[in-house]
């Protein structure tokens, strides 16, 4: 929908890491989220509602359980837009080698 | 064993009539179904829609290659579509199918399109597959009915 708050929702430490949990586990309850964040529910909460509105977070009531599942769809959108029409092979050699070099993992 | 769901949503600035012929139409369907894989033909849904009926997911090549297929299980036009989806080699055990949900709903002026995909096996190829495939096919959608042509696809 509006780029804008997909950018300005990505550009916080706490929202990363609660994408990179869910990129983890997909599907999972507020609760089960809040017991890997050094916050408060409520902090986890509004960081939610925020990436749920930039679309990158979906959910589904599943029962009386409220599931949030990393929604890529927009992520899609800015690499066909600002990527996949560059050199894609190229920049694919230089992350390789940045993993390669660096030796952890994406987070 | 625990089973792995994936839920995607995309809003697309169009009509749910059109989003619903984009899944099931083949000739609107083969312009824009296209994977991550750069080499991929394109893709189209083949079945008569009719809950209980085969469906079939071709490749656009030359032999019309049958990557996936399954049952249709839920029929409602324009509004909502539900599928079993199996490699072609488990075609007859339905333990081994997964399960696909288009909800198409109208969202003020856009269309809201979501797709859950659920019942994955957490250890098989299908997993890989759909959560590439999954971002890439509902972009190349989204880009195709906002602009009405064909996707400018890089086919390096």
């Amino acid at each position: 929908m509006d780029i804008d708050k997909v950018f300005k929702a990505l550009a916080d430490p706490s929202r990363r890491l609660l994408l990179d949990r869910l990129h983890r586990e997909n599907g999972q309850t507020l609760s089960a989220l809040c017991g890997h964040m050094a916050m408060t529910r409520q902090a986890v909460t509004q960081h939610l509602a925020l990436l749920e509105d930039a679309n990158l977070v979906a959910t589904q009531w599943h029962g009386r359980e409220k599931l949030h599942f990393l929604n890529p769809v927009p992520l899609q959108e800015i690499y066909d837009r600002w990527i996949g029409k560059f050199e894609r092979n190229r920049l694919r050699a230089l992350r390789d080698l940045k993993h390669h070099l660096e030796g952890g993992d994406d987070e | 064993m625990s089973k792995a769901s994936f839920v995607y949503v995309t809003y697309i600035a169009t009509t749910p009539e059109k989003v619903w012929r984009a899944l099931v139409e083949t000739d609107v369907t083969r312009q824009y179904w296209f994977g991550p894989d750069a080499s991929d033909p394109g893709h189209v849904n083949v079945s008569d829609w009719q809950p209980g009926s085969p469906w079939e997911h071709r490749r656009m090549d030359e032999a019309h290659t049958v990557d996936l297929v399954g049952r249709v299980v839920e029929s409602s036009p324009p509004r909502r579509l539900v599928l079993t989806w199996a490699n072609p080699r488990d075609a007859a055990d339905e333990a081994e199918h997964s399960r696909v949900t288009f909800d198409i709903e109208s969202y003020r002026n856009l269309v809201r399109l979501t797709v859950t995909h659920e019942d994955l096996d957490q250890d098989g190829d299908m997993l890989e597959k759909i959560s590439g495939g999954w971002p890439k096919v509902l972009s190349n959608l989204k880009t195709f009915l906002e602009t009405g042509r064909p996707l400018p696809q890089s086919r390096s």
